[in-house]
């Protein structure tokens, strides 16, 4: 059990290509934080970073108390969950967990002990003698998760351990590996790039974007107040709607818009936050023509223009309404779940 | 596409039927021709079918050897000749799993440059670069040895170059998983590489042993004493040596009991061959 440091990590490759820069994170004692970005953000990188597979370039690295610069991925005591799982395919499931203690000098029965208790905690017990490619890649990915818990070490890595699983395994999955990281209760980093399972897994999550901290907090200070553009645009699906402020100025009545920050050009409106019920107090109106219907089970996407703006505007209800595409609809949202944003510098304004 | 066609199906077994035959009608004339008396074949008729004298003929390439032509019993040479072998097919593994372990995993200056020397020796065969070659081995007083036998035969750029290709289908997280698991890269390449080669360094074992079980010239040149002959050129040896006539059936025996030694390895190794290719990853 250990925290994790990073204060000012860079990452530079030869030739001076620019991966990771001025990363600080402080990564309490048993917390659960998840790197999030859309792919080449520099997430991977920073990770195995961490993990000690990419050298630093800048800043320094502590996990506990140790400055682990310097030191080769085995003394960092952190264990890692790789992509592709990355079993060695010629070991049974037992020799694939023991491998890593058998290295470290530990004891036949100590070694026979952990992977068994591994494996009792994972539900592989009964595919220790297995290779590899006789499992399924659901129990690949808990044999993988295997590798990393039998060494308890101070600190779990994970680089994208779902991406490779169907839809509904990723579910389940992402549930086991929250629970199993709430009850042993160590340290983690988890790389996604999927928004979803950023959202519903971390303690705190962190937004890269071009190898640049965007926001850091907790998953619903993220959702409700995203610090960038960028954060708006990338967490939440269908993702927040953007308006320049002049055309919401253009529609109501000076005051009712008086609350925001004369910096704020653009505005950001959440698609459930857009409502069919008539505008109410402390409320703006807004009417689009409907252009696509799109049911969805428990939820509909309405996806719709506005006039004299370019990009299409979605809102989520949580019904199917019964309305015919084509025609106009005026929808209602509340004047403070408006998100004022600063287009020029990207960031949120108040 | 293919379709279960009856004449396909007998035109495919006409031509298989007639390239097996081709291939072992000469093994079989050999086996046979082993079988019969010496003066058989002064007649100049070759028999087809198996003669009288097969154990006689055995007994003495085995046993005594034609020493009056100079050619000792086949027993010493077929050792020699394994041993060389063996330590050709050795050593060109070892050489070259190290050496793609070297060019694929580590980045050092000139690597590639190294790679390409590696990959240039291709061009010169032991018969191009055989008088240099003798020269450096006389000079190191190797003649008449099993080191002036093998050493210069081990270098081999064609296992260098499959291991590095079948190095580079490796995952790369492999490597990543078990720098984590603690496991520095000489164990790495012995707990983790090794073990997924199996397949290719039984292939190239057959294929090594076999170059080096065959090699001719090299012997011929660099062994004078009787001790360090091998089977091939004993075999070339009594077809010249002495006045007489060539024994052919004495020739023929030896040359069957010098082919089943290759024939024992393939059988050996084809089982560790077929075990790998089911066992590795997809």
């Amino acid at each position: 059990m250990a925290s994790i440091t990073m204060d000012n990590l860079g990452k530079v490759y030869t030739g001076n290509v620019r991966a990771v820069s001025d990363v600080n994170i402080d990564i309490a004692d048993g917390e659960m934080i998840v790197l999030v970005g859309p792919s080449g953000c520099g997430k991977s990188t920073l990770l195995r970073m961490v993990a000690g597979l990419e050298t630093i370039t800048e800043g320094t690295l502590k996990i506990g108390d140790r400055v682990v610069n310097q030191l080769e991925p085995a003394d960092r005591d952190i264990a890692m969950v790789f992509q592709n799982y990355a079993l060695y395919p010629h070991m049974t499931v037992f020799n694939n967990l023991a491998y890593g203690l058998k290295n470290r000098g530990f004891k036949k029965d100590e070694i026979d002990r952990r992977v068994r208790e591994a494996a009792a905690m994972l539900e592989i017990g009964q595919f220790l003698d297995r290779k590899p490619r006789q499992l399924s890649g659901g129990q690949r990915q808990r044999v993988a998760m295997g590798r990393a818990l039998v060494r308890e070490p101070a600190a779990f890595l994970f680089d994208e351990p779902l991406s490779n699983l169907d839809a509904k395994l990723r579910v389940q999955m992402r549930v086991e590996i929250r629970q199993l990281q709430k009850r042993l209760g160590t340290t983690s980093l988890y790389v996604t790039h999927d928004q979803l399972e950023a959202l519903t897994m971390a303690d705190r999550l962190v937004v890269l974007n071009g190898g640049r901290i965007e926001q850091i907090g907790t998953p619903m200070e993220v959702y409700l107040r995203p610090a960038t553009t960028f954060v708006a645009g990338f967490i939440g699906s269908p993702a927040m709607n953007m308006l320049p402020a002049a055309y919401l100025r253009g529609l109501v009545a000076a005051d009712a818009l008086a609350h925001m920050p004369v910096a704020a050009d653009l505005v950001g409106l959440r698609p459930e936050d857009l409502s069919l019920a008539p505008a109410g107090e402390g409320e703006i109106a807004l009417t689009g023509q409907l252009m696509l219907l799109e049911p969805a089970g428990a939820e509909s996407h309405l996806h719709l223009t506005f006039e004299g703006i370019r990009d299409t505007i979605v809102a989520r209800l949580p019904d199917v309404p019964d309305v015919q595409e084509g025609s106009h609809l005026t929808f209602s949202i509340k004047r403070d779940k408006l998100h004022p944003f600063d287009q020029a510098r990207g960031k949120r304004v108040a | 596409m293919v379709e279960n066609n009856r004449w396909g199906n007998l035109f495919a077994h006409l031509v298989l039927i007639l390239g097996v035959t081709i291939v072992v009608f000469p093994v079989y004339v050999a086996i046979i021709a082993s079988t019969h008396p010496p003066g058989t074949f002064i007649r100049g008729v070759m028999p087809l079918l198996p003669g009288p004298n097969a154990i006689e003929n055995y007994r003495i390439v085995i046993t005594e050897g034609r020493s009056r032509a100079g050619t000792p019993p086949i027993g010493g040479m077929l050792w020699n000749s394994f041993v060389m072998a063996m330590a050709i097919t050795i050593g060109k593994l070892s050489i070259s799993l190290l050496s793609a372990f070297a060019i694929v995993y580590f980045r050092f200056p000139f690597r590639i440059f190294f790679f390409w020397i590696i990959f240039l020796t291709l061009m010169l065969p032991v018969e191009v670069r055989i008088v240099p070659t003798f020269q450096v081995v006389a000079d190191l007083g190797m003649l008449n040895s099993f080191a002036g036998l093998s050493i210069p035969l081990i270098a081999s750029a064609t296992a260098t170059f499959l291991f590095r290709q079948f190095f580079m289908t490796v995952p790369e997280e492999l490597m990543e998983a078990a720098r984590v698991d603690g496991a520095g890269p000489m164990k790495f390449f012995k707990d983790i590489l090794m073990p997924l080669s199996i397949t290719n360094i039984a292939a190239l074992f057959v294929i090594m042993f076999i170059y080096g079980w065959n090699q001719y010239l090299w012997p011929l040149l660099i062994t004078t004493d009787p001790e360090y002959y091998t089977i091939v050129m004993g075999i070339q040896r009594m077809v010249t040596g002495g006045d007489s006539e060539p024994l052919w059936h004495l020739v023929m025996a030896t040359v069957v009991l010098a082919a089943l030694p290759p024939i024992l390895v393939i059988l050996f190794m084809q089982r560790l061959f077929v075990k790998g290719l089911t066992e590795t990853e997809k």
